[in-house]
């Protein structure tokens, strides 16, 4: 029934919630984004048209920006094939070791690029166990990438999966669906937004690979990303840098436009299950075979290649042995570049944990923002989240150095970190939360209203609880990336606090120390599985209390 | 007392709510009968404050209500489909407008435990929603709705996804739960047979304005229109010019219509009127014999013997209990 | 609520982090992710001037120039270490340097130093070809005598060097081909290359791929035995195997040698304090520190080796030197030309 919502006092709501996501980004990214783009492009007072007219001319450069926006497409179509089976198993089975299993599918997430390399390089290069060399190639790229982003898929449209009621498919078989036309005319319309959601953050991710790219690919491979880093740091040519970037941020709006438009059709109202409510144990032989196969395809996909690096973590001298680990707690020699594994996760704690805390608040009031309004309004702030994720992390970087002085000298400050951590983030609490707040049953919201409960408390006790599992699935996401240093941080100036990352690029750059590098990268991996499985064990069941 | 006044609501220039008028005295059960799309659903929404008015009032004992937000006017709201907090258990949902008012603790525990008997579910504090029947849910819905004490309950067709037994046998309750808590209730609804089994009072809504206004059994007999005679069911509504023929005579040329109500027409030996028999039905104890007396329409009578279809069969009317209508 | 109280809360914690050194009694540091100091050295620093050293990190040389570029009217840091020869002519024309004349500048031999005291060389390295002495025994090859051995048959399949737009000792490397072959001529530097990429040659973008991964000496994990690394490559497994014999060997082409420099940028708020660092960073505290630490050599002469550089380390006898202002000139046209001349 279409009526129109009488918003009594929620406008005022909204638009004071609107206050901290649209200055958060616009101190932090659109105001350095336009200095950094300034400073190159802005010659005394002359805007250099010749950047652009090099760019558009130079063959190699528009079959730059053709592969970047080719591979990040198959990227995506692979990484949603790959993931969205695992997505449905861990959202309708029980299993044992579902919930570590679960976690672990977050650890390709984290890992540097360069050490990500040296896995698959091991497994697909010279020395290949199973016989091919990819190095190079297209294919080491786009399996490099599907590594990375199935967790996206598998979290991001899992957790809707896993609230949606099966009456709904049961009713479908009832009125004479097949599995398959089920699977077709009613789960994956209602999936979509999620899907779409899914789909949108990896082709950001794939669009913007850097560390892939570079580890991987070749001269023939290449990518805007990597181009403008080029031009920047190899070749001063920051007026080409930025003529890059502003292409590639005009590809990045493009898409995000399109898809924002996109998913506000997409959305339905639908009752959301409680979690927990849902899954059971796989039954018939065809689901167990498909629970299998899923979690085979899993183990090939992302425990093969973490095996790798602990396989090389424990090689010394005269085969197998902890010498690496040992190594890094009790150095052998008075090296300095040995930092204590404990020293280094504590560092990457201390800027995870605010990434963590300034993305999920962020990203809430903005989810809670882009529901709540219509039209423009609501999509301009939509893809305006989102754009970090597809800018390039260099001219972020520089941006910061360029901007971030003034009233206040942030520049060398270490919550700069965190605040580049979590622009990079927040794209994936939005993300989650929004398909789920969306759905939210308009009715619940009034019921609240009628029971006494004001705007504010009836979004507190409603929508909250029943997108609280969506945030923390945002929330492991930010920490993930955190850990992982993904983004700008690269490109700005830091305290000398060494983190995993860092420990490990360092281990990695001087010869001898190859294996306590790996050692290091082990623990990165041994950090994410714990913390993933503690953030996911706090949701419990929300179900009880008065 | 609720009173509203002249209600107009449009959506896209298209009027939902067209001046509508009614008053829900303080403790009376007033229910709000119309076809889907007349408009019942919006007004109980306007008065709930889920939606505001282009034009006209909502007064609580006199006082206008239009300007306090929803969740401040102390109305209670029950949805069709129960909308029950699927993160809370039974209590959960039950106390949840105590604890808006502040209430917590040991109180509203025992306020929760009050209200789940008075529904006849007690003992089921900690269920899960999702584990309940229809008819429980239902019942949570009308204890979450009551808890707070509310000075007005809205109640949204509350049985109308039940079974045909269950609906009657909540309809019993919940007309016993109304007066122990001496509710003062509107109770939308499209179905007259609820209508008239809980109902104090009875309004008829169509095209977004009040047709009827009437206790049960004045509606019954003394219906203001045709329209309104043939939507609370009343049957044996004829054009004036077809009874004029089987010589019911109208009273003025401004009659139009009239209904011959069943319960005036008698089967019997001695009737002055034949007819034949259309077709008979079997209604569980009696007959529900259809007459054809030449006039397009058949004439419903109840018998409680069944006699041949196409035979002829003799009856009387008791013409002065013929309604008769202008419009 | 809550979420009002955690944007004041951090406000109020970034107000409180003002950068930069406005205390005469700190100075900033900025330097490279490569740099590693042991403990307690820059605390003798501290302990002699009453000065502290706050370090920061660019991530590499590249970047940082870039930043310290970007940053001069308000920079960031006191001091920058870690620019080298090769980007050096960059900085140097964008003033991001005050002249300074280093306590201890006599002791570095001129061929290091820089003419007008704009920065100060701190340590040296050169960036040589690597052989997996084991390797070549085994193909029954020697170590290649000059760069154009590279192009023989013998040779073939065997080579690794790193993308010079990429990489720093992949850039170290094109230029010494440039140096040796020439631009002009019938055999220029581009021809080498066409045979080399003819004979086989992996490109990979980075060192730690190439060591690491294609290099089949040492500690990498690949299969070709001769790579572009430093000279003291071998030292550094030797150190961190706790070997006996270095592994790799260092033939003597084709070596580039690469002047690491600190100075004090311009506009910071404490020069004086600044200077006093660089002088640190020549004292024979520091430069006895560095070869352990960062693999290269120090540039004062009055520094001395530890034991194990001067049992395994091969010092090249005539490494290639360019002048930083060529390099800066012509670094665009060449990575172009190397790149089709690649293709």
């Amino acid at each position: 029934m279409m009526t129109a919502p009488a918003r009594t006092g929620s406008r005022a709501g909204i638009a004071l919630a609107a206050v901290v996501p649209v200055a958060f980004l616009g101190y932090f990214f659109i105001y350095p984004l336009v200095a950094i783009l300034a400073t190159g492009l802005v010659e005394e007072g002359r805007f250099a048209t010749s950047a652009f007219t090099q760019l558009i001319t130079d063959p190699a450069m528009r079959s730059i920006a053709w592969f970047t926006l080719w591979q990040a497409t198959l990227s995506t179509v692979l990484t949603l094939a790959a993931g969205l089976p695992a997505a449905y198993v861990f959202a309708r089975f029980r299993f044992p070791g579902r919930a570590v299993l679960r976690s672990l599918t977050l650890i390709p997430f984290v890992l540097p690029t360069i050490v990500v390399g040296v896995a698959f390089l091991a497994l697909l290069g010279p020395g290949s166990p199973i016989g091919v060399d990819l190095r190079g190639t297209i294919w080491a790229i786009l399996l490099a990438h599907v590594f990375y982003n199935t967790a996206v898929v598998i979290r991001g449209v899992g957790a809707f999966w896993e609230q949606i009621d099966p009456r709904l498919e049961d009713a479908a078989r009832s009125l004479g669906a097949s599995r398959w036309a089920t699977l077709r005319e009613v789960t994956l319309p209602i999936l979509r937004p999620a899907i779409l959601s899914s789909a949108a953050l990896v082709f950001l991710f794939s669009f913007t690979s850097f560390g892939v790219i570079l580890v991987l690919g070749d001269l023939r491979h290449t990518t805007l990303e990597v181009e403008i880093w080029r031009q920047a740091t190899a070749f001063f040519r920051l007026d080409l840098a930025a003529a890059l970037a502003v292409l590639q941020l005009a590809g990045v709006t493009t898409i995000l436009v399109v898809y924002a438009r996109i998913r506000r059709r997409l959305t339905t109202e639908l009752r959301l299950r409680p979690v927990g409510e849902i899954t059971r144990r796989p039954q018939t032989r065809g689901e167990r075979g498909l629970v299998a196969a899923t979690l085979f395809g899993l183990a090939l996909l992302i425990a093969v290649p973490i095996g790798v690096l602990v396989a090389r973590s424990l090689t010394t001298a005269d085969g197998f042995g902890v010498d690496a680990y040992v190594n890094l707690v009790d150095p052998p020699r008075n090296s300095a570049i040995f930092v204590s594994p404990a020293e280094a996760i504590a560092n990457s704690l201390s800027y995870a944990v605010p990434a963590v805390l300034i993305a999920s608040a962020v990203g809430l009031l903005a989810s809670t923002v882009v529901v709540g309004s219509r039209g423009r309004l609501s999509r301009a702030l939509d893809t305006a989240i989102m754009l970090p994720l597809g800018t390039s992390a260099v001219t972020i970087g520089f941006g910061f150095l360029v901007a971030l002085d003034a009233p206040f000298d942030l520049r060398a400050s270490f919550l700069l970190i965190p605040i580049a951590h979590a622009l990079v983030a927040i794209p994936f609490v939005v993300r989650s939360a929004i398909p789920v707040m969306e759905s939210v049953q308009r009715r619940l919201r009034e019921a609240a209203t009628m029971l006494g409960a004001t705007p504010l408390r009836a979004w507190r006790e409603v929508d909250l609880p029943l997108v609280a599992r969506a945030l923390l699935v945002g929330a492991v996401f930010a920490f993930a990336i955190s850990l992982g240093e993904f983004g700008a941080t690269s490109f700005i100036v830091r305290p000398d606090t060494t983190t995993i990352p860092i420990a490990i690029f360092r281990l990695l750059g001087r010869p001898g120390t190859f294996s306590e590098a790996m050692a290091m990268a082990v623990v990165l991996m041994a950090v994410t599985a714990v913390a993933a499985i503690t953030i996911e064990s706090l949701r419990g069941s929300r179900s009880g209390g008065v | 007392m609720l009173r509203v006044t002249d209600l107009t609501v449009c959506f896209d220039g298209v009027p939902a709510l067209d001046g509508a008028n009614l008053t829900v005295a303080d403790g009376s059960v007033h229910a709000l009968m119309g076809p889907s799309g007349s408009g019942k659903s919006t007004m109980l929404r306007v008065i709930a404050g889920l939606e505001r008015p282009d034009a006209g009032e909502v007064a609580w004992n006199g006082a206008s209500v239009l300007a306090v937000p929803a969740h401040e006017r102390g109305f209670g709201l029950m949805f069709q489909d129960y909308a029950l907090f699927p993160h809370r258990s039974v209590a959960g949902n039950v106390a949840f407008g105590l604890r808006m008012q502040g209430l917590g603790g040991a109180a509203a525990e025992q306020r929760v435990a009050e209200l789940l008997d008075l529904v006849g579910l007690p003992g089921y504090e900690d269920r899960s929603i999702g584990t309940l029947s229809g008819g429980e849910q239902q019942r949570v819905a009308l204890a979450r709705t009551l808890a707070p004490r509310p000075r007005l309950v809205l109640l949204d067709e509350p049985i109308g996804a039940l079974d045909r037994s269950l609906r009657e046998r909540l309809l019993d309750e919940m007309r016993e739960i109304f007066t122990k808590v001496d509710a003062t209730a509107l109770y939308v609804t499209h179905d007259r047979d609820e209508a008239f089994a809980i109902a104090d009072r009875i309004a008829v809504i169509k095209d977004g304005k009040i047709v009827a206004d009437d206790d049960p059994i004045g509606l019954w007999h003394r219906p203001p229109s045709a329209w309104v005679a043939r939507f609370i069911g009343l049957e044996n509504l004829f054009p004036s010019a077809a009874l004029d023929q089987v010589g019911l005579a109208h009273p003025s040329p401004a009659h139009t219509s009239g209904i011959v109500p069943p319960e005036s027409i008698v089967l019997t030996p001695t009737g002055d009127r034949t007819a034949t028999v259309a077709a008979v039905h079997f209604r569980g104890g009696t007959y529900r014999v259809e007459l054809d007396i030449g006039a397009g329409q058949p004439l419903v009578a109840w018998s409680p013997t069944a006699p041949s279809p196409g035979s002829t069969v003799r009856f009387s009317i008791a013409a002065d209990r013929i309604i008769w209508f202008t419009a | 609520m809550r979420a009002r109280a955690v944007v004041a809360l951090v406000a109020l914690i970034i107000a409180g982090c003002a950068s930069g050194s406005d205390q005469p009694d700190e100075v900033v540091l900025m330097t490279h992710e490569s740099f590693a100091v042991s403990d307690g050295v820059l605390e003798e620093f501290t302990a002699e001037t009453g000065v502290t050293v706050t370090i920061m990190r660019a991530a590499d040389a590249g970047t940082m120039v870039n930043q310290a570029i970007l940053t001069k009217d308000n920079p960031v840091a006191d001091v920058l270490y870690g620019i080298d020869n090769t980007f050096l002519s960059r900085a140097l024309d964008a003033s991001v340097f005050t002249e300074h004349r280093a306590v201890g500048i006599e002791a570095v031999p001129t061929s290091l130093r820089d003419p007008g005291n704009r920065v100060t060389p701190i340590d040296f390295g050169d960036v040589c070809l690597n052989t997996d002495i084991a390797g070549l025994e085994e193909r029954g090859i020697g170590p290649p005598a000059a760069l154009s051995d590279l192009t023989d048959p013998a040779y073939r399949g065997l080579l690794v060097v790193e993308d010079p737009s990429t990489s720093s000792p992949g850039l170290a490397f094109l230029l010494a081909t440039i140096a040796t072959f020439g631009e002009n001529g019938d055999y220029p530097w581009r021809a080498f290359w066409q045979e080399l990429v003819a004979n086989d040659v992996r490109i990979v973008p980075g060192w730690d791929q190439a060591y690491y991964g294609e290099f089949s000496g040492g500690s990498g994990g690949g299969d070709r035995p001769i790579v572009v690394s430093y000279a003291t490559s071998p030292v550094a497994e030797v150190y961190y195997g706790d070997l006996d014999e270095a592994p790799t060997g260092v033939p003597q082409a084709g070596c580039f040698r690469q002047i690491e420099y600190a100075g004090v940028l311009a506009g910071t708020r404490s020069p004086e304090a600044a200077g006093r660092l660089v002088d640190f960073l020549l004292s024979r505290t520091f430069q006895e520190d560095l070869p352990l630490n960062m693999f290269v050599y120090p540039a004062s002469g009055d520094a001395a080796l530890p034991q194990v550089f001067i049992d395994h380390a091969v010092v090249p006898e005539s490494p290639i030197l360019m002048e930083p202002s060529r390099i800066d000139a012509n670094r665009e046209r060449w990575l172009a030309e190397w790149a089709s001349a690649v293709r």
